[in-house]
């Protein structure tokens, strides 16, 4: 397999040779800030493109198809109108937290985004607590949020943001719950570790049971964590109307849409990083030439192949359920989830003292 | 500067559908002349064609409806008609975030107000789409003493789709016809308004506010 | 002891006429909260329901307000006629507290002639803003000219009448929603409210705690218009009421002037009227579906009823060609006759539609959310059902049998085999099954019917203009979301005197604030969606 590694420390050198070890690690840093930004980009544009189609398949229609060749074009033309599109001042608002509270959302989104490894070497923030340093990033989405409600001077805003506050904050401690089970099982925080762990077998299928359910709590607490239906109540159009972003509009409006669409994409990507191998392909223990043919496809087309399964899979499920009340959620999160992620952590460590998983 | 008729065409091109289909061309050729009467930067002019492409490739509706016409209106975003198609399924709940906006149905005397405000909400560049009879004119209530004779009077109106409803083929059609209108604007100096200052904003806001009481 | 009897015994000063139908009562205003008390208390017959609440401009005579009753029990029918002779002051008191129905419609009433109601909590115009001037069903306004473009001010004050000792109506006002209550305005332009209403709703937390309903956002004056109308031009304005009902509606005030003519019309006529109503009724209840699942957050269940709604209206369009308003009922028959398609196409439907209703089964109805959402919610009782008049599924949702398909035939509907869909469970997830399951019902009268449309006459022969016999006319269909009912004053001239629609959407919202107290906030929408009102109906 293809490490990355190689080519991110030929450039180094090659950098080293000419320029000074701070002015070269500076560009460097400078360089892997550009290519996030462009791969979150290109990510959002992805993204929306097939939620559109997506749900378009599953409501029996076809989506969009006229700009470009299947409507490729469409996300573009959001995005260039979306740029030219005049954000409205609002008068009685919190001008300065208003105007801060997209980009809290936009950053706690892109520093998480940052965490992934997508392929063998090719991880940008990865150190011995990047689990951890993950789930904290990504709970400071939830702050834009209850500040965009709050400072827009408007009720269902408000309303929105309060019920985002309470549900994020509510299914957080699901995904840790969930996370901590695995790692558990790993012994590690570090990503890149825990993916090289899975180069004998998916964490999925190495701790058995209980990382099944790890997995399934997961996967709901994450799109709950998304806001995404059938979680989607701080924006549920037919009653808040655009709940928390309801006043913004323009670019500003386009960040929190963004973050949403590429929040679906990080939560999948975790999970197929932490249960689903990351960029290791399917190994099956014993058969080698099998293994070897898997090697054969690029880490990159395995880690995004998983994740966009899991978001077709969250989408599918968005797609089909209806939305639940505010109580309701709280009740699953805080009656059923929870006690049922103690138990599993139990579970798994006995698993793991008296060396019960694979 | 004489814009040749291939060029024309081509500005107001709507994908699979013949030029000469559609029933205004003469309309927009008009526009497009005057537009084109003292010339154009050549670069504000490239800019001002990739902007609008964007523009008019991404026209996000209100959910917006008071009568019969939107049922028509979900009927057009429904499985058989899908305005997703034309990328025009993103109907906004939020003013804010709306590009055009479809008056669907009768608007009274008591409505007319809301209706005004919630234009004025949107966020510029904003159309409106004047969808039925009652809208245009009244309709079967022009007689009414508590409808509006035609939005017109409240609002500039950049398509009128006449009908009682208007079938949902009528309704894309008017959503292609403002499409074309919106790739035919010039957006630099002319769609984006100048942009005013924090204070100018204010006292125009308190002008607008002692105005209504 | 007979109603008359009683009455006669009672009240030797009011008026009776007989009627096949019904008995026409005639009393002044002064005795009429007696008179109400009798008959809402009498054992006998008690009359429970109030079907209709008419207000009246007799001219030289006064005011007057015509309330339709009916004994929910022994089926009673009885039209009580109060006089109010004083054009000046026009005062009447109030029945809202006996038929809670009349707490929006006396409030219309009000906002139309400018009669005031004494005791009633909450004397406000309905429809037109209160810097309207003038009432304008008076037959002597005059509308002012231009357009008030003012943006409305939030007014939570509101005005109740008493008499004070020497009987003199005296007005107080008060507050309906205190300066601390954290109130959210919900409409006009909003997702859920299904077009213009407008709720002012105050909460605590996610809590309801009063709901305060705004309306007249889409009142277009209908009942005014048809006033300057000859009974061919009316019938128009009838679909643009309920657009999901427009062939029943239309229906109803065809038959409403056809009867007071003594038109008989050709069974083939009353065939296709009767499968031309059910076929819309399906047409509405699957839209019902799409937007109430699009309420509840399921969007794609929403874009599912409408593909199958759309094949239902190309059957309608083929013979009517329209897919909304269709203009096809006329008075003395049906505009055209049917399509040559149209018993094949209906069988087709026919053929399709059970396996669509599995799906709408397994995508929604059984599931596990949309169950938790519903059930339990919105509690309306059998008696409040009755009180407000909630006809159609929602009062069969609470155990209320009020088909007027069943109470009072019309049509073929005496000839077919059907089952009124009653439901105990009150809540809306009983309205919404009830919905449901009316679509079967109404297949299976379509199946009946459908091969056996007699040969005759589509169209009765009628003289150019119309002229209805002098006399008040009450006729009611079964409409898609309840009784939709015509009432109509006729003074023997071209055009009638008085045009009054029974809105099926009015009793619908005014229940929504009595079974959405204590109720969460995303409960409000699918209490307004398994009520399923349609608003340009309710402010006609």
């Amino acid at each position: 397999m293809f490490d990355f590694s190689k080519v991110t420390s030929g450039i180094h050198t090659w950098l080293s040779e000419y320029l000074s070890q701070g002015l070269a690690i500076f560009i460097e840093c400078v360089a892997v800030g550009v290519a996030i930004l462009a791969l979150y980009a290109i990510i959002a544009i992805i993204m929306i493109y097939m939620e559109r189609k997506v749900c378009a398949a599953f409501q029996c229609r076809i989506g969009p198809v006229r700009v470009g060749p299947f409507g490729v074009f469409q996300l573009i033309a959001d995005v260039i109108k979306m740029l030219i599109k005049e954000i409205v001042i609002i008068s009685h608002s919190d001008k300065f937290l208003y105007n801060l509270a997209p980009y809290i959302v936009i950053i706690g989104s892109v520093l998480a985004f940052a965490c992934l490894p997508l392929s063998q070497g090719l991880e940008i923030l990865d150190f011995n607590i990047g689990v951890f340093f993950f789930l904290a990033v990504s709970s400071i989405g939830v702050i834009g949020i209850l500040l965009a409600g709050w400072s827009s001077n408007n009720k269902f805003s408000l309303i929105g943001a309060m019920r985002s506050g309470a549900q994020m904050i509510s299914y957080e401690l699901s995904i840790g719950l969930s996370v901590l089970t695995i790692i558990a099982l790993t012994g590690t925080m570090q990503f890149s570790e825990i993916v090289a762990m899975q180069s004998s077998g998916w964490l999925l299928f190495k701790g058995h049971i209980p990382a099944v359910i790890a997995f399934v709590v997961y996967l709901i607490a994450a799109n709950a964590e998304c806001n995404r239906g059938p979680f989607d109540l701080p924006e549920a159009e037919s009653e808040l109307t655009a709940g928390f972003h309801t006043e913004y509009s323009g670019m500003h409006f386009g960040l929190f849409y963004v973050a949403e669409f590429v929040n679906l994409f990080i939560v999948s990507a975790f999970a197929a990083t932490v249960f689903l191998g990351g960029w290791m392909p399917f190994h099956i223990s014993g058969l080698d030439g099998f293994n070897r043919v898997m090697d054969y496809i690029p880490g990159a087309l395995w880690f995004f192949g998983k994740s966009f399964f899991l978001v077709w899979v969250l989408m599918w499920i968005k797609w089909t359920f209806p939305r639940l009340r505010v109580d309701q959620i709280l009740q699953m999160e805080w009656k059923y989830l929870v006690p049922i992620g103690l138990v599993n952590l139990t579970i798994m460590a006995l698993c793991v003292v008296f060396g019960w998983h694979f | 500067m004489e814009i040749g008729k291939s060029k024309k065409k081509e500005l107001v091109k709507i994908k699979s559908i013949p030029y000469d289909e559609f029933k205004n061309n003469d309309y927009l050729e008009e526009m497009v002349r005057e537009l084109n009467e003292n010339g154009t930067n050549v670069i504000v002019g490239v800019l001002d064609e990739a902007i609008n492409w964007g523009r008019g490739n991404s026209l996000w509706p209100l959910t917006f409806a008071t009568s019969c016409c939107g049922i028509e209106f979900m009927a057009v975003g429904a499985a058989r008609y899908d305005m997703a198609r034309f990328g025009l399924e993103v109907a906004r709940a939020s003013p804010r975030q709306a590009d055009f906006i479809m008056v669907a149905g009768t608007i009274t005397d008591k409505m007319a107000p809301v209706l005004k405000r919630l234009y004025d909400q949107m966020a510029d560049p904003k159309y409106v789409i004047a969808v039925g009879g009652c809208t245009i004119s009244g309709g079967p209530f022009k007689h009414s003493y508590h409808v509006v004779k035609g939005i017109d009077q409240i609002l500039p109106v950049d398509v009128f789709i006449p009908g009682c409803p208007p079938r949902p083929e009528a309704m894309l059609y008017g959503m292609m016809q403002l499409q074309r209108k919106v790739k035919l604007q010039r957006f630099f100096g002319d769609v984006n308004k100048k942009e005013v200052s924090e204070r100018e904003y204010e006292e125009m806001m308190k002008r607008d506010m002692t105005a209504n009481s | 002891m007979s109603v008359q009897n009683k009455i006669n015994q009672q009240f030797p000063t009011a008026q009776i006429e007989e009627k096949p139908d019904r008995l026409i009562i005639s009393i002044n205003a002064e005795s009429l909260r007696e008179f109400a008390l009798m008959l809402y208390n009498e054992k006998d017959f008690r009359f429970d329901f109030m079907r209709s609440l008419t207000g009246m401009d007799w001219g030289e005579a006064g005011f007057g307000v015509v309330y339709h009753l009916e004994s929910t029990d022994n089926k009673h029918q009885l039209e009580l006629k109060a006089i109010i002779p004083d054009r000046e002051k026009p005062f009447i008191d109030t029945v809202s507290d006996l038929w809670k129905t009349a707490l929006l419609n006396e409030r219309e009433v009000y906002d139309y002639f400018g009669i005031v109601f004494i005791g009633h909590p909450d004397m406000r115009r309905l429809y037109l803003r209160k810097e309207w001037e003038g009432f304008p069903l008076r037959k002597d306004y005059v509308r002012a000219e231009g357009l008030d473009m003012s943006n409305e001010e939030p007014d939570d004050t509101t005005v109740t009448w008493y008499r004070d000792e020497k009987g003199i109506p005296q007005a107080r006002r008060y507050n309906l929603f205190e300066k601390e209550e954290y109130v959210v305005n919900i409409g006009p332009q909003h997702p859920a409210t299904h077009g213009v209403l407008r709720f002012r709703v105050s909460l605590e937390g996610e809590f309801l705690k009063k709901l305060d309903v705004y309306c007249g956002y889409i009142h277009r004056g209908v009942e005014k218009l048809c006033e300057g109308m000859t009974y061919q031009q009316t019938i128009g304005l009838t679909d643009r009421l309920d657009y999901l009902s427009s062939l029943q509606n239309r229906h109803a005030l065809c038959m409403c002037v056809e009867k007071a003519m003594g038109l008989e019309l050709s069974e083939r006529i009353q065939y296709i009227r009767t499968i031309m109503d059910e076929l819309q009724r399906i047409n509405s209840h699957l839209l019902f579906f799409a937007t109430f699942c699009m309420d509840l957050g399921a969007l794609t269940s929403f874009f599912y009823g409408f593909r199958d709604r759309e094949k239902v209206l190309d059957i309608l369009e083929e013979t009517t060609g329209g897919r909304l308003t269709m203009h096809y009922n006329v008075i003395g028959g049906v505009e055209d006759d049917i399509h040559p398609n149209f018993v094949k196409r209906v069988k087709e439907l026919l053929a399709y539609l059970p396996a669509a209703l599995e799906e709408y089964r397994k995508v929604f109805t059984e599931n596990v959310i949309a169950k938790n959402r519903l059930i339990g919610v919105g509690h309306l009782s059998r008696e409040n059902a009755i009180s407000f008049g909630t006809t159609g599924p929602t009062g069969r949702g609470s155990g209320w049998a009020c088909d007027v398909r069943k109470r009072i035939p019309y049509g073929v509907y005496d000839k077919v085999d059907f089952k009124e869909v009653i439901r105990g469970e009150c809540d809306s997830y009983a309205r919404y099954l009830v919905r449901m399951d009316e679509i079967k019902e109404s297949m299976r009268i379509i199946e009946t019917l459908i091969d056996n449309i007699p040969e005759g006459n589509f169209r009765e022969k009628t003289k150019a203009v119309i002229r209805v016999p002098e006399g008040s006319y009450y006729t009611a269909v079964e409409a898609s979301r309840g009784e939709f009912g015509v009432y109509l004053e006729s003074n023997g001239e071209k055009l009638p005197y008085r045009l009054k629609f029974r809105s099926t959407g009015l009793p619908l919202v005014a229940c929504v604030d009595t079974i959405s107290r204590g109720e969460k906030i995303a409960d409000l929408i699918a209490i307004g969606g398994s009520l399923d009102y349609v608003v340009p109906d309710i402010d006609r």
